[in-house]
């Protein structure tokens, strides 16, 4: 009988807290509401090099948008992800993707580059001349002169863990399930590059310090427009 | 057990292979008429599938809606969702009303063969024709589209029709809703909107070893292939609503979340696609008839269960709570009480003391967020702690949870929690 007191005691003093930590004391934002992805994207340590998980914060609105989707709809998969997006509509996605575009985290440290002289070499013309004859064109063309993206569609490639790019590569070239269910200018464009550039590219990006604005739509050709136009088109987008 | 069942049927087979024979005539039904669109049925097509959420099961992930393409996983094999947008070579184009009819209300293919009941036809039986012609009105407004979808993957001996054909004269009730006058309309419009179009049964329901869903209708059941449990909507211990108001339960429908609890997995999945579609009245009619079913506990009841705890198990106990202090305290609260609307009570919740810890464990390996609704537009969100803590850690703090503040659960073992792994994505 006395633990039964004690037990029927105990549910008043629950209610009662209940009271006292009403919905006030919860914070009515948005950074509240996305805990769940901060503890995979949230601060230095995980967006840190030596993470899997990929930074998000800072990146173009546009972008975050089109991949938030991708998850969702199957186009990209991370099983995590695909869970906790599975019932959110376009509208608090496209929020959650601004939110998360506006945040300014301190980007890590560039790693020591360990390529030979060559290999740096050969990264950096890829990087900034293309391959006219395999008709990969610079990736600066896209991703910026800086190479910090183009806002709003097309993501920075500095700042980046080495383990990350090197999984988005082998996505896109082995299609799969991770990445480039269809086919767009990104995966188009990773197909035709050799496995030995794709490592020296994943080791190269992150000795590189994040400096720079990103790019403006406009400075975009028109070619390289029409290539991107499924991604660019951005179907629900709004600023 | 499957054995005996199995054995079960022989005896009966005579007499079924003669059924079969008369039965096999009226499948060649054609009469390819259609008569003019009408706006208006139409429109009430639509909101009737929604209200059935062919949709839901119709359309792949990121995929053309109705055009089918989406593989539901059950122990009898691999179901591929048929395409129904009125295309002439890869959807229903060629259909004709009647055979429309035929496939939701008998469960019988255009060809006269007999579709799998994981189309949920056994509850789409009692919609009636009325309503069904309005759907089809609907489907064949649709735009066509051109999708052939790879064919089922059924595990034998399910892929034999006869089989089927056992399952059915076995298990099929065909059936329009038969009101019950001694209801209220408002009641029977729940009933018809529970066990008809929303097919409630087609999870709430244990199945037994051949799929079937059993007698003790919305009883509960574990989803075929699937890894959740879907509570009983009759028993006050699992999720019958027979102590809730209303109010309350409408809300849960219609938002997903309410002061008591959150829908999450499966049925998040069926209020962001069916349930919060639905007419103000019609919730309010499944509410009233699922309040009718369930059952409310006595207060002695209530009381009497809680033993005194021995001391192993509370020590087990006490393993859990620094990981809930350090994990979950700053969501769901000191006292388990959550807060209403935003994280659901962990305290006196049904869905932590159920006798299936199943789902609780997936809450936590998994996370989620309750549905996007219109009730609820900006939900929050609880982290999965697969990556963050370990499977013995999730084991005492599962276990501490369903059984603090009042809570009364079995205790949970690392094993348990490695077993409710697994997922349909
Ligand atoms: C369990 C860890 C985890 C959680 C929780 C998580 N993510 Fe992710 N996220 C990842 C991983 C890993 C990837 C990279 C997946 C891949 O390789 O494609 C990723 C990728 C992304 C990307 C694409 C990044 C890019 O540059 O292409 C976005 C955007 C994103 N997540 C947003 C979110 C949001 C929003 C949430 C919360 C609703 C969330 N994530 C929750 C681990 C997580
Ligand atoms: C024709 C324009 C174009 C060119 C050239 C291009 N990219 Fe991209 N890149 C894109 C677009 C668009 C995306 C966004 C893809 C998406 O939305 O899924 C992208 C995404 C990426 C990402 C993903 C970043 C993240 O945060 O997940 C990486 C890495 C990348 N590109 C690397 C490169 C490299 C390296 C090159 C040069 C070899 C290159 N790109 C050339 C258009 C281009
Ligand atoms: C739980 C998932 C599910 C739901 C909900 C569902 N269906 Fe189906 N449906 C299926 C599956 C699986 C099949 C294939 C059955 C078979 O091949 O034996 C099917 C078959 C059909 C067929 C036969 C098509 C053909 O080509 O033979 C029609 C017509 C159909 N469904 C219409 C509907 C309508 C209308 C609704 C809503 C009132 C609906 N379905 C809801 C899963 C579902
Ligand atoms: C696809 C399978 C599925 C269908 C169809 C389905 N449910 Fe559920 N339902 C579940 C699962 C799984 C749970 C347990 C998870 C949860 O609590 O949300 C559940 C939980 C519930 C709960 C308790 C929620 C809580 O947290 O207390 C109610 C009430 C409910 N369902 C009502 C219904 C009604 C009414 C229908 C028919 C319109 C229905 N369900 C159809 C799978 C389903
Ligand atoms: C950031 C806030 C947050 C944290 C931290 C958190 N949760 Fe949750 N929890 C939620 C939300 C929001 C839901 C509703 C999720 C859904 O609908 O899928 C939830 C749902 C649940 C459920 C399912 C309840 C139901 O009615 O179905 C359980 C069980 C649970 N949490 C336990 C825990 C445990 C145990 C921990 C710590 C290991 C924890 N939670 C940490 C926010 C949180």
């Amino acid at each position: 009988m006395k633990f039964i007191v004690f037990i029927l005691l105990w549910a008043i003093v629950g209610s009662a807290n209940a009271l006292e930590l009403g919905a006030s004391e919860i914070p009515d934002t948005l950074e509240q509401r996305v805990k769940p992805c901060i503890i995979c994207h949230g601060d230095e340590d995980r967006a840190g090099r030596d993470a899997y998980y990929p930074r998000i914060a800072g990146k173009p609105a546009g972008y975050l948008f089109n991949q938030l989707r991708n998850f969702r709809d199957g186009r990209r998969y991370y099983q995590a992800m695909a869970i906790l997006l599975e019932n959110m509509s376009d509208d608090y996605l496209l929020e959650i993707a601004h939110y998360f575009s506006s945040l300014k985290y301190p980007y890590p440290q560039p790693t020591a580059n360990t390529l030979s002289p060559d290999e740096t070499q050969a990264v950096e013309t890829l990087i900034h001349s293309g391959d006219p004859d395999r008709d990969i064109p610079a990736c600066s063309a896209c991703h910026g002169k800086a190479l910090t993206g183009t806002k709003p569609f097309i993501p920075s490639l500095l700042g980046l863990p080495h383990a990350y790019l090197a999984a988005q590569f082998g996505g896109w070239r082995n299609g799969g399930i991770m990445r480039g269910q269809t086919p767009d200018c990104m995966s188009e464009i990773a197909k035709k590059m050799t496995q030995k550039e794709v490592n020296a590219l994943a080791m190269w990006l992150p000795t590189q310090p994040v400096t720079g604005e990103p790019a403006e739509m406009e400075e975009l050709t028109p070619e390289l427009m029409q290539r991107c136009h499924t991604i660019l088109s951005g179907e629900g987008f709004i600023q | 057990m499957k054995l005996s069942n199995k054995f079960k049927f022989t005896g009966r087979r005579q007499t079924i292979i003669f059924a079969a024979s008369l039965l096999l005539p009226l499948s060649v039904v054609a009469a390819n008429q259609f008569p003019a669109p009408d706006a208006e049925q139409v429109k009430r097509g639509e909101y009737l599938s929604r209200a059935a959420n062919c949709m839901g099961c119709h359309t792949t992930r990121g995929g053309e809606p109705y055009a089918g393409g989406r593989t539901l996983k059950t122990p009898f094999g691999e179901f591929v969702t048929p395409n129904i947008t009125p295309d002439n070579e890869t959807g229903i184009g060629r259909w004709s009303g009647e055979d429309f009819w035929q496939a939701l209300h008998f469960g019988k293919g255009r060809d006269g063969s007999y579709l799998y009941p994981v189309f949920p036809y056994t509850e789409y039986t009692k919609v009636t024709r009325e309503d069904a012609d309005a759907i089809f009105a609907y489907l064949r407004s649709l735009k066509p589209v051109a999708q052939t979808n790879p064919p089922h993957k059924i595990n034998p001996p399910y892929d034999n029709q006869f089989l089927l054909f056992l399952w059915r004269t076995w298990y099929f009730k065909e059936g329009v809703h038969e009101p019950d006058n001694s209801k209220s309309e408002e009641w029977n419009r729940g009933n018809y909107l529970v066990q008809g179009l929303g097919h409630c049964n087609a999870c709430h329901t244990p199945r037994n070893v051949w799929g079937a869903t059993q007698d003790s209708k919305l009883a509960g059941g574990e989803i075929m292939g699937t890894y959740w449990y879907a509570p009983s909507l009759i028993s006050p211990l699992e999720a019958g609503v027979g102590e809730w108001s209303i109010d309350e339960i409408v809300k849960l429908l219609s938002t997903g979340i309410n002061k008591h609890a959150v829908t999450s997995g499966p049925m998040a999945t069926v209020v962001r696609q069916s349930l919060q579609y639905l007419s103000p009245e019609d919730i309010r009619a499944m509410a009233v008839y699922l309040q009718s079913i369930g059952e409310k506990r006595s207060r002695n009841e209530a009381l009497k269960k809680i033993p005194p705890m021995p001391e192993r198990v509370s020590k087990y106990l006490a393993l859990g709570k620094p990981v809930y202090e350090k994990h979950c305290q700053g969501c769901h609260g000191e006292s388990g009480e959550g807060v209403p609307g935003i994280y659901p009570p962990l305290a006196g919740n049904r869905n932590v003391t159920m006798t299936s810890p199943h789902n609780t464990i997936r809450s936590v390996l998994y996370g989620g967020f309750p549905p996007v609704t219109a009730g609820n537009p900006r939900p929050y969100g609880m982290p999965p702690f697969q990556h963050i803590i370990r499977d013995n850690e999730i084991a005492w703090v599962v276990s501490y949870i369903r059984n603090t503040w009042g809570n009364l659960g079995s205790l949970v073992s690392p094993e348990e929690v490695d077993s409710s792994r697994g997922n349909e994505f």
